[in-house]
């Protein structure tokens, strides 16, 4: 009977390369930056890696298609390459192939990367595939963009719990305005300067009710992992040992946007995927057990919601812990205190990797002065999609207790 | 009997005030002014000859047995395919049955609408066709800063031809065909071509449509004195309008309005469009004159019986007229109409082949919102995928066809979105959830987001979806309509 991989793999160590808007690199740069960070910090030789994932979400814009990106930017010595997509969920998947195939016993040290490049399109915001995007939803989808999808939230969460706009406008400026302030503390972040709540909810509208500091940059960045079991890793000389407690996905079969019931006010992947993670890990309360979180604020309502799709806010009460600083850097549970995707952009496939890097960092004590007071478990949560159609993964890592 | 057994009609929300050109264009054009009065229909961006067809279609078809049409012709000067019938694409947005039926599109003139009409009722009454549903539409395009931009109005009407329940005898008809060129349009222009309005006026209008509805009145053995309306289209000027029927000497009550104020002149779509207005004031024994001006003119005599008092409601055009929305931006029709070089930003030039194969084979979901009723569960949904979307089922291959295009639904959330390419920002779309089961999520059209609210009512409507610039292709979709 499984009983999933908890404490079965640990980090031997992680990279990540500064995110913005990199017009000094392309894809294949970024990998080399975030991988010398990371194969430093596993203290391992590259020949050692027996077989990688990549991460990537749109490499027609980038690298193009197969895992050869990442063998040839990396000379990785003809071994396994995997390239994966799942959305947002990209470089968790790449750090989930990774992972399994250490627990599995198949390899002793995997890497998963990540990397996107999105800034070679000439416009802003995500690309834009008209026919490129399959003849039927070509056809029949709407003409949405990204922020327009999760704007729709806001509609109907606000309908769901009788709360007004002008509430919702103020819990999710809240949100922007606590990650900037955390992001002006991270040197690899995009974004580094605070801005006020007022700022945010005067900002020019993209979406309605979303304005521009309601939605996340689009940016271009990489990170990476080497994995290992704990008896390879403590054999290495790695004495704090980092394991990985849990790692769950969670898959939108059309219910969301074909049945009658869904009501636009939550994630039904998210609710589930987290409860499928805290069985994994052995947690039960997790208001009381999460010590950090990094979900994914592609959005800002996106976030409000996931407070309670993660089952840390109750239903209907996540504005209210939101509003009291409950998720902020001194709050019970803090919420993106890397500055989130908020303050790093969204390079797709790096961006599961980058949240696993801030969690990695803190429950070693190597956060700088974003260092929270001891740490034991981090929660990292990616949204891909949209809230009607997605791909929800939840990862959980931790001090080991083997 | 043969005749009339149900009319619909569809003018676009918009009407542009027709001051507004001279606003913008009468420095270069100040004799517009003569023609600068009411306001005419404009189409929404995302409306054309096409999607007016259908909804006037749509209109007639309100409380009548689809299933017996065996054929539908569509009559217009301006549809989107040379070579791709046009009826058919008719045919499928109201999810006709393909066996059985004949399409025929009927173009390339301005009488073309009552050729078809006059088509559809010789097909009955020679007992080839038992039904035939008629629909004339035309969106002309002009270019600026002329009398036809003034004068052209965008609209459809739509008739169904049959023998029961008739509420309209067709009581006989009389055709010249003659080749007038009033105005012509060559197969790669996209305006129209017209020659001096006074020669028009009379050696054509005043010349020709006379001469017809004389033959008519002769041929029936019926006086003018007998006649209730007589309808005739002239998209030159009211009193130019009037003054056609002096030579017949009918009392001036007796002119059906052209809707020269409030429309325009819809082209193919005009004699049938007036028609459908007189149907709607008529009473039973009432004969009415619908006649055309193309290369020609068709004059038909009809006869209102009893059965007019019987027709199931519908919008019609007392309906359409009524669902206005002033419009005062000219620049909106010059850009509706591409008529301007407007930059759209690199976003924009994402391509938009059709896989053709696709399209086939997606053809009633795509084109009618077909969509599936599960025979296991009972469960509404679209699209219809062969599993059945009810967690508690999954039944495969178990649904059945369901129509989705007359269901109303209610919006559970929406959104105005000021990133994606829109020629009218913001676009605003969300989830539709249909009263009688089922969901997708839509674009919206024919509203402002500050009117929009979750639990409204929507109907749907069939909506150019995209137009493919590189491969000249017409898209087309459904999409909700916020009601107020």
């Amino acid at each position: 009977m499984a009983t999933g991989i908890r404490d079965k793999v640990a980090i031997l160590g992680m990279g990540c390369s500064k995110f913005g808007e990199r017009w000094d690199m392309g894809a294949e740069d970024l990998l080399v930056e975030s991988f010398q960070e990371c194969i430093q910090d596993a203290g391992i030789e590259k020949n050692e890696i027996q077989a990688a994932w990549l991460g990537t979400c749109f490499p027609e814009i980038s690298v193009g298609q197969s895992a050869l990106p990442l063998s040839i930017s990396l000379r990785l010595p003809n071994i396994p390459v995997t390239r994966v997509e799942n959305f947002c969920a990209s470089g968790t998947e790449s750090f989930r192939g990774a992972v399994y195939a250490v627990a599995s016993g198949a390899y002793d040290i995997c890497l998963a990367a990540g990397v996107e490049k999105l800034k070679d399109t000439g416009y802003g915001g995500l690309p834009e595939f008209g026919a490129n995007a399959g003849p039927r939803s070509f056809m029949t989808g709407i003409n949405m963009t990204a922020p327009g999808s999760f704007a729709q939230l806001a509609s109907g969460y606000g309908a769901t719990y009788s709360v007004s706009d002008d509430e919702i406008k103020r819990a999710i400026a809240h949100v922007s305005a606590k990650s900037h302030a955390n992001g002006v503390k991270n040197p690899k972040a995009h974004l580094r300067k605070a801005v006020t709540a007022e700022q945010i909810m005067a900002a020019p509208i993209i979406a309605h009710p979303l304005g521009l500091f309601d939605c996340c940059g689009v940016s271009d960045g990489s990170a990476c992992a080497i994995v290992t079991t704990p008896e390879i890793a403590k054999s290495l000389g790695k004495t704090d040992l980092i394991s990985v407690k849990a790692l769950q996905l969670s898959l939108s079969n059309g219910y969301e946007m074909g049945y009658n019931e869904w009501n636009v006010d939550h994630f039904v992947t998210t609710s589930k995927a987290s409860k499928m993670a805290y069985e994994e890990a052995g947690i039960k309360n997790p208001r009381e057990e999460i010590s950090m979180i990094e979900v994914h604020d592609c959005f800002s309502i996106t976030e409000l919601v996931t407070m309670e799709d993660l089952h840390l806010s109750p239903r209907g009460g996540a504005i209210k812990d939101v509003m009291d600083g409950f998720y902020d850097a001194d709050g019970g549970i803090p919420c993106q205190i890397d500055g989130g995707l908020k303050c790093f952009g969204h390079p797709i496939g790096a961006s599961g990797l980058r949240m696993l890097y801030e969690m990695y960092l803190q429950l070693l004590g190597r956060a700088d002065d974003r260092q929270l007071k001891d740490p034991r478990l981090g929660l990292t949560h990616n949204l891909g999609g949209f809230p009607f159609m997605n791909v929800c993964s939840v990862g959980i890592i931790g001090r080991y207790e083997g | 009997m043969v005749g009339i057994t149900a009319y619909g009609a569809y003018v676009p929300k918009r009407r542009l005030n027709r001051m507004s050109i001279i606003q913008s264009m009468g420095w270069l054009a100040p004799g517009l002014m003569t023609a600068a009065r009411g306001e005419r229909s404009m189409c929404n961006w995302d409306e054309d000859a096409m999607t007016m067809a259908v909804a006037a279609a749509r209109d007639c078809v309100t409380g009548m047995d689809k299933s017996k049409i065996n054929a539908a012709y569509l009559a217009s000067t301006s549809l989107p395919f040379k070579d791709r019938q046009n009826s058919g694409i008719l045919a499928t947005a109201l999810n006709l049955a393909e066996e059985g039926l004949v399409t025929a599109d009927f173009t390339a003139s301005l009488k073309s609408g009552t050729t078809a009409l006059l088509t559809a009722i010789d097909a009955v009454q020679g007992e080839g066709k038992d039904n035939v549903l008629v629909a004339a539409s035309d969106a002309r395009d002009a270019k600026s800063a002329w009398f036809y931009e003034m004068w052209y109005g965008d609209g459809a009407a739509s008739l169904l031809v049959g023998k029961d329940n008739v509420i309209a005898e067709f009581k006989g008809a009389h055709s010249v065909a003659c080749d007038f060129v009033d105005h012509y349009k060559g197969t790669n222009a996209q305006f129209d071509y017209g020659w001096e309005e006074r020669w028009i006026r009379e050696e054509g209008f005043a010349k020709i449509i006379p001469a017809a509805i004389s033959g008519l009145l002769e041929k029936c053995g019926v006086s003018i004195d007998d006649v209730a309306k007589v309808i005739y289209p002239c998209y030159l000027s009211k009193r130019v309008h009037q003054g056609i029927a002096k030579p017949l000497k009918a009392a001036p009550e007796k002119i059906q309005d052209n809707l020269a104020e409030v429309v325009g002149d819809t082209g193919a779509a005009q004699p049938l469009a007036m028609f459908v207005a007189a149907l709607e004031e008529a009473n039973p024994g009432d004969k009415i004159v619908v006649a055309s001006f193309g290369q020609g003119c068709d004059a038909l005599l009809f006869e209102v019986t009893d059965e007019i008092k019987k027709l199931p409601a519908r919008n019609g055009m007392k309906g359409a007229l009524a669902n206005r929305q002033e419009e005062a931006q000219y620049s909106k029709l010059q850009k509706f109409r591409e008529n301007v070089n407007v930059e759209m930003g690199i976003r924009a030039e994402a391509q938009k082949q059709t896989a053709l194969s696709a399209l086939w084979r997606y053809r009633k979901q795509v084109l009618g919102l077909v969509g599936g009723e599960c025979s296991k569960c009972g469960t509404r949904q679209y699209p219809s995928l062969r599993m059945c979307v009810n967690p508690d089922c999954n039944a495969v291959d178990s649904q059945v066809d369901h129509e989705f295009a007359d269901k109303t639904g209610i919006i559970k959330s929406y959104t105005g979105d000021m990133l994606a390419v829109s020629v009218d920002p913001p676009a605003i779309y969300g989830l539709i959830q249909f009263e009688e089961g089922g969901r997708a999520l839509y674009d919206f059209t024919d509203c402002a987001l500050a009117d929009v609210k979750v639990g409204q009512k929507v109907k749907m409507s069939f909506r150019v979806r995209y137009y493919d610039e590189t491969r000249d292709f017409h898209g087309y979709f459904w999409k909700a309509v916020p009601q107020t």
